[in-house]
């Protein structure tokens, strides 16, 4: 339970914190205790990651893209050829007849309209249902138009970062649940759904359908603001559809899982995270146990799965994937550690 | 800040994370961490600051007192439900057999996204019968409480330009009704029942020019009930009042000549508008006025207390 808390108060902002060694299960401690001192080269895990990719590099990423894609142009699709497959807009829409609502913007039209009527019910109950067995933020990254946009936007921007034509000015974390309470209690005063008005993804997926808009301007400027001032700002720090996600994903089964056993800590997986807070679980000594969830604010991406070079990463969904739990192997201590250990004696 | 920020983000290695500790022992006071860490926070309260008054732009462009900004598709309900009920989604749009409905764009302010109709441009000529996007809204903004046709009450219209009409003018019409470059479709039930035509298919030919009569779908159930023939055979869909239709008026200095007159049936559809052959509509659809009684009940009112 104190992990699923935890995974919320992350979700609202808080840092990760350090755990203190009691926290550690057994095994994690001897774990960490055999690592001690272990060093890896650059080339060493350049190659340990061409061994555990060798079939297919950015695996996921291929398939995540893909799946965006397809889904969004399934809308347009439905509605060019007149199929009636998947109607409307992201914000609501009939797949085969079955209602489905945003849950965001479901949220947002309840507050402001005072009012819930049966067909929006539905549509929520179904797609809340669907993302607790998909893993909730999986649709910020598998679903969400703005959230490609803006990953080529980060491309952009981490090539202009390393050249100094760009700068990240960071947030506090904590600003996108601010944000999440006073667009809720915007839409209950003013009576309209004022977050409608600047999500991105609302705008997006309407210009994808039914043709461009001048919403798009700023959209435009909010990729720019990205590319030149703020990495992933909009997903990270304002982005009020990822908390409402990433609270129906706390439980979900769908999780993209850490195995600490192989990994080398050298953090490719943090460097590549839209949340690199829900990976903080990599560094040494981060991690209570040998084999943990990543927390709810997690996408569910794959990006770090792809980055690994260990392997240490993956999606798992509880219950149907299949775990070797690995014995811990004595291993050789490292030189270091052992001057280490013979210091404190 | 630069070189700080960047550490803590976009090169998240784990010498970057050792770092800021190894600092710590040598600043004191206020070190290079607490000051990021004010900085940061300042800049938070600047990004809310920021993001939240653009969002409060959207108020702007809405009239005060929920008057309408557009023509909205059938069912819609008062302006300012309507606005906070609409989920965005465009589901209406997307049923429409003559594409009536289109999506308004961000220089609405709130209304970004909802459904509008542009009766010049396509008119909502009820040509799905079944009120459509009534059935499609997931939200209710186009409420479920309608069942036909004559329900609705989208606006209702008005002769805006008297002098323009033609049939004010004592003039006929003959040719498409609005040039041959016009795209709008209208369903004529005698060509084919169910698939609107282009408007430009279907010329005229009237000596005293009434379009706007001919066109009314209102009027057109009207008719088909007097006739005894049932608009989808069921007695149900019977306007129980007429729309429109051409009068002799006389007027104070004796001219008598026809003109349009609207009854309380309009339900403000735009057939009108869209139809009328004069360069300028003569008829429009007041989408503030839902009917004429309550219209002429304040100028009642209004006269007895002012004593005009």
């Amino acid at each position: 339970m104190n992990t699923y808390l935890e995974s919320l108060a992350q979700l609202f902002g808080r840092a990760p914190r350090k755990p203190r060694k009691d926290e550690l299960s057994p095994a994690a401690q001897k774990m960490y205790f055999y690592k001690k001192g272990e060093k890896v080269t650059k080339a060493q895990l350049i190659a340990l990651h061409d061994e555990h990719h060798k079939n297919s590099k950015n695996k996921w990423r291929k398939r995540r893209w893909l799946t965006l894609i397809a889904v969004n142009l399934l809308f347009v699709v439905s509605f060019a050829l007149d199929i009636q497959l998947l109607e409307g807009a992201l914000t609501a829409s009939r797949f085969a007849g079955f209602h489905m609502a945003d849950l965001n913007s479901a949220l947002q039209v309840m507050l402001a309209h005072k009012t819930v009527l049966i067909n929006l019910l539905i549509g929520i109950v179904t797609v809340f249902i669907l993302w607790i067995i998909l893993g909730g933020r999986t649709f910020c990254s598998w679903v969400c138009p703005y959230h490609l946009v803006a990953e080529w936007a980060e491309s952009l921007h981490l090539w202009l970062a390393k050249r100094g034509w760009a700068k990240n000015y960071t947030f506090h974390r904590g600003v996108r649940a601010v944000f999440y309470v006073i667009f809720a209690l915007l839409a209950v005063v003013t009576g309209y759904t004022v977050y409608e008005l600047i999500s991105p993804t609302g705008i997006l997926s309407r210009a994808i359908i039914y043709g461009p808009t001048i919403a798009l301007v700023w959209v435009a400027f909010l990729l720019l603001f990205e590319i030149f001032l703020s990495r992933r700002a909009w997903c990270r720090y304002v982005c009020p559809i990822g908390i409402t996600y990433g609270i129906v994903g706390v439980f979900s089964p769908l999780r993209v899982t850490y195995d600490m056993t192989d990994c080398k800590h050298e953090g490719d997986c943090r460097a590549v995270c839209l949340v690199p807070h829900v990976l903080e679980l990599t560094i040494k000594n981060r991690s209570t146990d040998i084999h943990m969830g990543l927390g709810a604010d997690c996408t569910r991406c794959g990006l770090c799965v792809d980055a690994c070079p260990t392997s240490s990463l993956n999606f798992e969904f509880q219950g149907f994937t299949h775990r070797e739990v690995k014995e811990i192997e004595e291993r050789p201590l490292m030189p270091e550690s052992k001057a280490d250990s013979k210091d404190e004696k | 800040m630069n070189s700080s920020s960047k550490d803590t983000d976009s090169i998240n290695t784990s010498s970057a994370v050792k770092k800021p500790a190894k600092k710590k022992t040598i600043t004191r006071g206020p070190g290079r961490r607490a000051q990021e860490a004010r900085r940061q926070f300042l800049r938070s309260v600047a990004l809310t600051a920021g993001v939240t008054s653009i969002s409060l732009l959207g108020f702007m462009p809405i009239p005060s007192e929920g008057k309408r900004q557009k023509l909205r598709p059938p069912g819609a309900l008062a302006e300012e439900q309507y606005l906070s009920s609409c989920i965005k989604c465009g589901q209406c749009v997307q049923v429409c057999p003559v594409n009536a409905v289109k999506l308004d764009d961000i220089d609405t302010g709130f209304g970004l996204g909802t459904a509008y109709i542009d009766a010049r441009e396509q008119a909502c000529d009820f040509s799905c019968d079944g009120l459509q996007c009534v059935l499609a809204c997931p939200t209710g903004s186009l409420t479920h409480d309608l069942d036909y046709t004559h329900d609705t009450r989208m606006g209702f219209a008005i002769l805006d330009k008297p002098k323009l009409c033609l049939a004010v003018a004592g003039q006929g019409f003959k040719g498409q009704a609005r040039g041959p470059d016009y795209e709008g479709l209208l369903r004529y039930e005698e060509i084919d029942r169910w698939n609107p035509i282009p408007l430009k298919d279907h010329p005229y030919d009237v000596e005293i020019c009434d379009l706007c009569v001919q066109a009314c779908p209102i009027e057109q159930r009207y008719n088909q009930c007097q006739d005894g023939k049932y608009p989808s055979g069921d007695q149900n869909q019977c306007p129980p009042e007429r729309a429109i239709g051409l009068e002799l008026i006389e007027e104070k200095n004796g001219v008598r000549h026809m003109k349009p007159v609207i009854y309380d049936g309009c339900v403000g559809c735009g057939v009108c508008e869209m139809i009328c052959p004069t360069a300028e509509p003569s008829i429009i659809i007041d989408y503030d006025k839902l009917t004429k009684r309550p219209l002429s009940e304040q100028y009642q009112t209004k006269s007895k207390k002012g004593g005009h």
